[in-house]
């Protein structure tokens, strides 16, 4: 390393050294676009994984898989009732490395699902939810519903018979909310303006009702997810980093 | 002059905000009416079906079961009376099968089972299977109108069955 740093490609590239003080190392963190959510120093405590289990964090990288095989696997998903099932078989036996896309989707939609709810358990077992991180807690509720809710749109894209019955059931649910579905308690309106309408973009479960959940599961719920995540990390360094050990 | 200056301002300021949050609102339920498509591609809820003469019954109930892939509606011939039988579990809407041998109806999400008139008799589903409105038509014919669904305490009233 130290012969490459004194060969001249090196000094080409960058012309002045850098000198590796601890104001600079925190400059580095600071002034960087990507790095700026890091706090620049981390406290002991933070580093104890038997205290935090590092599952928030492992939920995040997760959703960074979802994020990044999911545009992955849009390169080859058509969420038309003629062609969903078909693309999925194609992505599964025939897309080179389609099969591993696949499923690190649905393996990492599986497991984010457990880690936030050990993350959770682990926030609640330590007490961290307690002032002043009440509305943390919050919006980490939020991002939980948000994770259930990006799993459920996923599973009518495949179109197959498990999708299809899992949405049926699903959304046969939602008729019975009170006020604003058409079965439910004090419903003020009928089937054809309902919240189930509105999902199914009909009454019945149809092409409309594949591409309303394709929309939500890689646009709407994402981008509400991402708001949320930022939040909360922001929220996390305000209020003094990771919650210490009592 | 001073209090002029002052109502004049909190005035703007409400025509301001209020036309600020009218625009908002209206965008908002633009965006509601945006999702409620007013044209629907769904079938037709009513279809015709042939004269009740075709469905000879047995001793027994019997099932039809020719316009359940299509309509998810099996056709139900008692003794004296023919009635549609709706192809939806009463549980969570899956559709049952039925079992010619068993002479069951059964629903493969949850496990509930009908009898051949559609009552429950195992499962989760809280009442039997719906009925569908059912009549004869000018021509003789059945017409089955899936749009009005009767109840298990409806069963005996007019439309949810033809007397034969
Ligand atoms: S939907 Fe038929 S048993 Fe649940």
């Amino acid at each position: 390393m130290w012969r490459f740093k004194h060969s001249q490609i090196y000094k080409s590239i960058f012309r002045h050294g850098y000198e590796d003080t601890k104001e600079n190392r925190i400059r580095q963190i600071r002034s960087n676009i990507f790095l700026h959510v890091h706090p620049a120093k981390i406290p002991e405590h933070a580093m104890k994984i038997r205290f935090t289990w590092c599952m928030g964090g492992i939920t995040f990288f997760l959703f960074l898989v979802e994020t990044v095989t999911g545009i992955l696997l849009m390169f080859y998903y058509r969420p038309v009732p003629e062609y969903a099932y078909l693309d999925i078989k194609y992505l599964e036996f025939d897309v080179p490395f389609g099969v591993v896309l696949r499923n690190l989707h649905r393996w990492a939609a599986h497991l984010m699902v457990i880690t936030i709810m050990l993350h959770m358990l682990r926030v609640f077992l330590t007490g961290s939810y307690k002032p002043p991180r009440e509305f943390n807690w919050v919006v980490g509720v939020t991002l939980l519903v948000l994770t259930f809710l990006l799993s459920f749109t996923g599973y009518l894209l495949p179109w197959d018979q498990l999708a299809y019955w899992a949405i049926t059931v699903g959304t046969n649910m939602v008729r019975s909310m009170p006020v604003i579905g058409h079965e439910g308690p004090f419903a003020v309106v009928d089937k054809y303006h309902d919240v189930r309408f509105m999902l199914l973009g009909g009454t019945e479960i149809g092409g409309n009702a594949l591409l309303r959940f394709y929309v939500l599961h890689i646009m709407a719920l994402p981008s509400a997810a991402l708001i949320f995540i930022g939040v909360h990390f922001w929220r996390i360094r305000k209020d003094g980093g990771i919650s210490r050990p009592l | 002059m001073q209090k002029d200056n002052i109502s004049r301002r909190s005035f703007l300021r409400l025509i301001g905000w209020g036309s600020f949050f009218a625009a908002t609102g209206i965008s908002v339920a633009g965006a509601l009416r945006f999702l409620f498509p007013r044209v629907l591609f769904e079938k037709p809820s009513a279809f015709k079906i042939s004269v009740p003469a075709e469905f000879k019954g047995g001793p027994d109930y019997q099932v039809f079961e020719n316009w359940k892939a299509e309509h998810s509606v099996w056709l139900v011939r008692e003794r004296n009376r023919i009635y549609a039988v709706h192809a939806k579990c009463t549980h969570l809407g899956c559709t049952p099968n039925w079992f010619p041998d068993e002479g069951i109806f059964k629903c493969p999400c949850h496990g509930s089972q009908f009898h051949k008139n559609g009552m429950n008799f195992a499962g989760p589903a809280p009442r039997p299977l719906d009925r569908l409105n059912i009549a004869i038509d000018d021509d003789g014919n059945i017409v089955i109108d899936k749009s009005r669904v009767y109840t298990f305490k409806e069963f005996d009233k007019q439309g949810a069955y033809v007397e034969v």
